[in-house]
């Protein structure tokens, strides 16, 4: 096999012919920059797929982890964009990789990186105490209109907070919000009753839902979760009602996990690591690790992955905007 | 006991020549990641999750909680033999420690850390295996103005009017919240003193800033002294480990206070770091003879020791009941537990008790061996002592330096640590102290933090730390420590007066 496949090499190479799209493969050892702190989502992210790339061997060199997570991820987003056209370093972060540079005066922008591939998408649900009153999102929305209520949420000016303003934006609702350093400290400030309600990803919170410390009120998903596991006595993600029709009028909000180069990289380069990315998103190992997570499948590159990121930016900047947090 | 029940069923789950085949290797690898500066524990324990993907998960925890026990052993061991501290847990252990390798009592300093360490773990998981339960909702209560509370008794009870001028340690600790506050904000989520440098946004790194002000700042005063470490004229016998562990009892007072200082601020949970600091400042003042705190009293190496380990232990329980990590460390470990397909969080200890007692199991196990282990490298880290310092002092210039750049693969860090090295220098020159800067870089972003959280919960009133019996119970008794000082010192000047007779203050009376 391998000798066909290099006699077809050299046979290409001795005609002439031009592969374009083949013609990058990576001679020495790649480095995954995770902009995020060990353990957490984007570290697990990135750590699955060094895994399943290792056990399909879809490369040939080796792949280090490194982990750059301070300054909510600005600080690997500004390393990998400092390697202008450097093949060889691969950042891996959420939609923050396009947020900070508008919301805070970072040392990169986001044209000094060139989108990959998105390869899922974090769900967003809207979760208080387990012993709570609230029936319904709609019940909990009537409360937070009379005011004094908290959400908790990972950094500030970020994808919580964000949703957040979206819903009070939505529903005239006015909550107020505390920023922790990670989802999983604000899980726990809301399983001590310390705060009202968070955000959180479906992964950040099942094992306290498990426990019936709390409990989810809806998903910001234009449709129902897909995971039929029971979580909770019979509930499971699948029961969770969308906000939509539980009370709070926004439509959809996800969070996609992404994959960047520095700006200035060949599109071979790039097509490469789409490309492994993809085999990577088709492996039975991903699913169980979407599955694990309850993240939705999402596969995007080249111009849909570009015209995805244009159309949340915007929508984003708005509410940026409204909030004055603009930083430029 | 039920919970005992449990225990014994998690032994059996661990027992096996594999099993303790996998602790050796395990505490082996953490005691020389914890001896590198810069590696670290979570570095390691990162770096090993790869190797543990194809495991059944309890050897997996296995392998990589021993890693964190011999890291955190490791790293006291640069804090007593080259005053750089592998953690920052072990800074408060480089005060007395390493005064004491300097005046030859290396083996001395070593064991008593190693044994007092351990003794402080064993303590932590005793009451892991009693209150398991207890202990979870009693860490659900701590919200931010608890933390916060927390934080300030740490800092109250640590800083004191000492020896040095209480001005200088406002300096100090000041330039340390200054620090401590370079990068981005989590609360404004602003880039704060960055000064438009790229390197600054992540912050300074508090590993860089100890190297530099300890390690570097020591090697030039070393160099000026004469090139020479001083001591070390005996040779290393092992009849002075034995000897040093006939003296443990001695230190059980300090030890049993260390160990509920360490428990409390673990499961609380501040971490280690405060802990160890908190532990250092009880020792110093409720010690009658204070004066050879800080120039090798024994008591101020068991104190940090013991306190640091006993909190390290028992804040692994608010994680594996609540899902939080507590530290670095813990985070990897509990990434590596979605990995092998456990779920942390409330539900493990029902769902998969073999794997939850099988660890705590292993924690009782993993720290008796790392003592041993460490115990049997002492001779030869104390002979290390024994090599010419115009050798072993530029081996340490490159290991700190290559140490620096691996904590961010970073270069500029280099430049930065070796500025904290000058810092340092001109900080024992002029007799600033060093402590109040370290304990506010770790703490004092955490503290903000926390007090800044309060104030939006409150809608900005002070009454939040008043609000329940936990928290204003926590802020007296920091309040209570931070004053006790002056009214000491008013009592004293006061009585002086009458008197006019002159006695030393009283400062030396039970705080």
């Amino acid at each position: 096999m391998k000798k066909s496949v290099s006699i077809i090499c050299i046979m290409a190479a001795a005609l002439g012919v031009a592969a374009p799209a083949a013609a990058f493969e990576p001679n020495r050892p790649v480095e995954f920059v995770v902009t995020a702190g060990p353990g957490g989502g984007t570290d697990i992210f990135a750590r699955t797929i060094q895994a399943i790339i290792a056990k399909y061997e879809l490369m040939k060199t080796p792949v280090i982890v490194t982990n750059k997570g301070s300054a909510g991820g600005a600080e690997g987003f500004v390393y990998t964009a400092g390697y202008k056209g450097d093949a060889y370093k691969l950042a891996f972060g959420t939609n923050n990789a396009y947020l900070l540079p508008v919301r805070a005066k970072v040392p990169y922008k986001a044209e000094d990186l060139t989108p990959v591939a998105a390869l899922a998408s974090d769900e967003f649900v809207l979760w208080v105490n387990g012993k709570a009153d609230y029936a319904t999102a709609a019940d909990f929305v009537a409360k937070a209109k009379e005011g004094g209520l908290k959400i908790g949420g990972s950094q500030s000016k970020d994808v919580d907070q964000i949703l957040a303003s979206m819903i009070n934006d939505a529903t005239g609702a006015e909550i107020g919000y505390i920023p922790f350093k990670s989802g999983g400290e604000a899980a726990v400030q809301l399983a001590g009753e310390h705060i009202d309600a968070n955000v959180n990803n479906p992964s950040e919170n099942l094992g306290q839902w498990q426990a019936g410390m709390v409990k989810p009120l809806c998903v910001f998903k234009s449709v129902k979760l897909s995971s039929e596991a029971k979580v909770a006595g019979d509930k499971g993600w699948s029961d969770i009602p969308t906000c939509k029709e539980a009370g709070i009028p926004i439509d959809s909000y996800s969070m996609p996990r992404t994959v960047w180069l520095p700006a200035g990289v060949e599109p071979d380069v790039v097509q490469f690591y789409a490309d492994v990315l993809r085999k990577v998103s088709e492996t039975p190992e991903w699913a169980k690790y979407l599955a694990d997570t309850s993240q939705s499948p999402v596969y995007l590159s080249g111009d849909d992955l570009k015209s995805a990121v244009e159309v949340y930016g915007a929508a984003v900047s708005e509410v940026l905007k409204r909030e004055g947090w603009l930083a430029n | 006991m039920e919970n005992i029940g449990l225990l014994i069923d998690g032994f059996g789950h661990i027992l096996s020549w594999n099993h303790i085949l996998l602790m050796m290797v395990g505490v082996t690898l953490g005691i020389l990641v914890g001896v590198l500066p810069g590696l670290g524990a979570p570095n390691g324990v990162s770096l090993l999750l790869p190797l543990t993907f194809s495991m059944d998960p309890i050897s997996a925890i296995i392998l990589l909680s021993c890693m964190y026990w011999g890291a955190l052993f490791g790293g006291s061991t640069t804090s007593i033999l080259f005053n750089i501290p592998g953690e920052p847990s072990s800074v408060a252990t480089t005060f007395d420690g390493y005064p004491m390798a300097k005046a030859g009592q290396a083996s001395r300093a070593l064991t008593l850390a190693f044994v007092s360490a351990g003794l402080g773990a064993l303590a932590g998981v005793v009451m892991i295996t009693l209150l398991s339960g207890w202990v979870a909702n009693f860490a659900l209560k701590f919200s931010s103005p608890e933390y916060f509370a927390v934080y300030f008794l740490a800092f109250a009870s640590f800083i004191s009017m000492g020896a040095q001028s209480p001005f200088k340690t406002l300096v100090s600790m000041m330039l340390g919240f200054a620090l401590a506050s370079v990068g981005m904000d989590t609360i404004s989520g602003n880039l704060r003193l960055t000064f438009d440098i790229p390197e600054l946004i992540k912050g300074v790194s508090f590993l860089i800033a100890v190297m530099g002000l300890f390690g570097i700042g020591e090697l030039l005063l070393t160099t000026e002294e004469g090139l020479r470490f001083e001591g070390i004229k005996a040779r290393v016998k092992l009849a002075e480990i034995g000897r040093t562990l006939i003296e443990i009892p001695r230190y059980w007072l300090t030890i049993v206070r260390s160990t509920i200082i360490g428990i409390w601020m673990g499961i609380t949970p501040a971490g280690p770091t405060a802990a160890s600091f908190m532990s250092y400042g009880v020792a110093r003042r409720s010690a009658r003879d204070k004066s050879m705190f800080g120039k090798g009293d024994p008591r101020g190496v068991v104190a940090p020791e013991t306190a640091d380990h006993s909190a390290g232990t028992s804040a692994l329980l608010p994680m594996l009941a609540l899902g939080v990590p507590g530290s670095a460390t813990a985070a990897v470990m509990m990434g590596g537990l979605m990995i092998w397909g456990l779920t942390p969080g409330p539900m493990l200890f029902t769902d998969r008790p073999d794997f939850v007692w099988g660890l705590i199991a292993s924690m009782y196990l993993g720290n008796v061996v790392a003592v041993f282990l460490v115990i049997a490298t002492v001779p030869l880290y104390a002979s290390i002592l024994r090599v010419p310092f115009s050798i072993i002092g530029p081996i340490i210039v490159a290991v700190i330096f290559s140490g620096a750049y691996q904590v961010a693969n970073s270069i500029s860090d280099i430049f930065l640590v070796i500025s904290f090295g000058l810092l340092g220098y001109v900080f024992k020159k002029l007799d600033y102290p060093l402590a109040p800067l370290v304990l506010a870089m770790v703490l004092g972003d955490k503290a903000e933090d926390a007090f800044r959280q309060s104030m939006l919960m409150s809608g900005g009133s002070l009454s939040i730390f008043w609000s329940n019996g936990l928290v204003s119970g926590l802020m007296t008794l920091g309040l209570v420590l931070l004053l006790s000082p002056v009214a000491f010192w008013l009592v004293g000047t006061l009585r002086k007066r009458r008197h006019d007779v002159a006695s030393h203050g009283d400062g030396n009376a039970a705080a």
